[in-house]
């Protein structure tokens, strides 16, 4: 388990919780709107957010609701567009001390979203699941307030604070990946190749049409699957 | 069939869910097999990287503050580090590009 208490762990979530917050406050708020625009009302588009916590994936359930899509087109399409935290949350699930109470591999599914899956990867060594809670709880209630807000009142936020804080959460992004970088340099060619070949995903005919979701899952599996291969970790840092 | 608003979200909700309960409940101990825990150790770097360029120079309705933003990202991010600071350097980033261009 990684040094201090689950109380601590837990303020120190909270605590990084509220960049997470803000930059979902901003999506999420674009999000209401769209779905304000298809006719949700601000109960269920609220509920949405509660219960998914997803961004492209709930972006994917207005246009399934709008379509009055059927329950197999429903679940395929959620399955397709959400796919990256299957692999994350596998990821995650090495990150456990084998002590771990058996509930907390209920309770942590929820909380793997981009950046909370990032920010509890990041920790040094087993994860304490308190730490994941913390920024979850923070997190959520900034998704789901601005999502209830974009529904209630619309494009009411000035375009500057939109485009000022739509970039937050790739900072958080930066703020995860770049400081391991600098300490390892196979991290780092790792880094600079992922971020090359999604630039060439976004430019080449054919490839920039797949989505925002597969682009992610096609190019995890191919440069962590060889980075793996070329490079295997040691033991001791595998475990961390 | 569709069956209403409130019963497509539940569905939609638990479907989710499992993707992110699986692995979970599959990967109870740990993996012993060297490539997949390199694989799995590498999965956030990567996944990170591609979702982060090059989305941040698209994020706001200017090429020029995205690409500031991520400049500034990633200095703070190698200078500094802390999470939260790198983070509003970005969002100050894209707000002071907007108020000179």
């Amino acid at each position: 388990m990684s040094p201090g208490g689950d109380l601590p762990w837990f303020r120190r979530g909270l605590r990084d919780g509220i960049p997470i917050c803000m930059g979902y406050f901003a999506v999420s708020f674009a999000l209401g709107i769209t779905a304000r625009g298809i006719g949700m009302n601000a109960l269920q588009a609220g509920l949405m957010s509660m219960g998914m916590v997803a961004s492209a994936g709930e972006f994917a359930a207005i246009v399934l609701i709008q379509s009055s899509a059927g329950v197999i087109e429903m679940i395929t399409t959620c399955i397709v567009v959400n796919l990256r935290y299957f692999l994350m949350s596998c990821s995650l699930s090495q990150k456990l001390s084998p002590d771990l109470p058996f509930y907390h591999r209920f309770l942590l599914p929820y909380c793997i979203t981009d950046e909370i899956f990032g920010l509890s990867s990041a920790v040094e060594g087993y994860l304490n699941p308190f730490y994941t809670y913390g920024m979850t709880i923070v997190s959520v209630a900034g998704w789901t307030t601005g999502t209830v807000l974009g529904v209630l009142m619309g494009n009411i936020m000035p375009d500057w604070a939109v485009n000022a804080l739509s970039v937050s959460l790739y900072g958080m992004f930066l703020a995860i990946i770049i400081p391991p970088s600098k300490k390892d340099r196979f991290i780092a060619g790792l880094v600079l190749i992922s971020m090359a070949s999604s630039g060439l995903f976004s430019l080449l005919p054919v490839l920039r049409d797949i989505s925002g979701g597969f682009k992610v899952i096609i190019l995890t599996l191919l440069i962590a699957g060889a980075a793996a291969f070329i490079h295997p970790v040691e033991e001791a840092k595998a475990a961390s | 069939m569709n069956p209403g608003v409130y019963p497509s979200l539940l569905i939609m909700c638990l479907t989710v869910y499992c993707i992110r309960m699986l692995p979970f409940l599959v990967f109870r101990r740990e993996i012993t097999n060297t490539w997949l825990r390199s694989f799995l150790y590498y999965v956030p770097y990567v996944t990170l990287a591609v979702m982060t360029f090059p989305a941040i120079i698209t994020a706001t309705n200017d090429i020029r503050s995205g690409i500031a933003a991520l400049i500034v990202g990633l200095l703070t991010a190698w200078y500094k580090g802390d999470l939260f600071v790198v983070a509003l350097s970005c969002c100050a980033a894209v707000f002071v590009t907007g108020l000179i261009l």
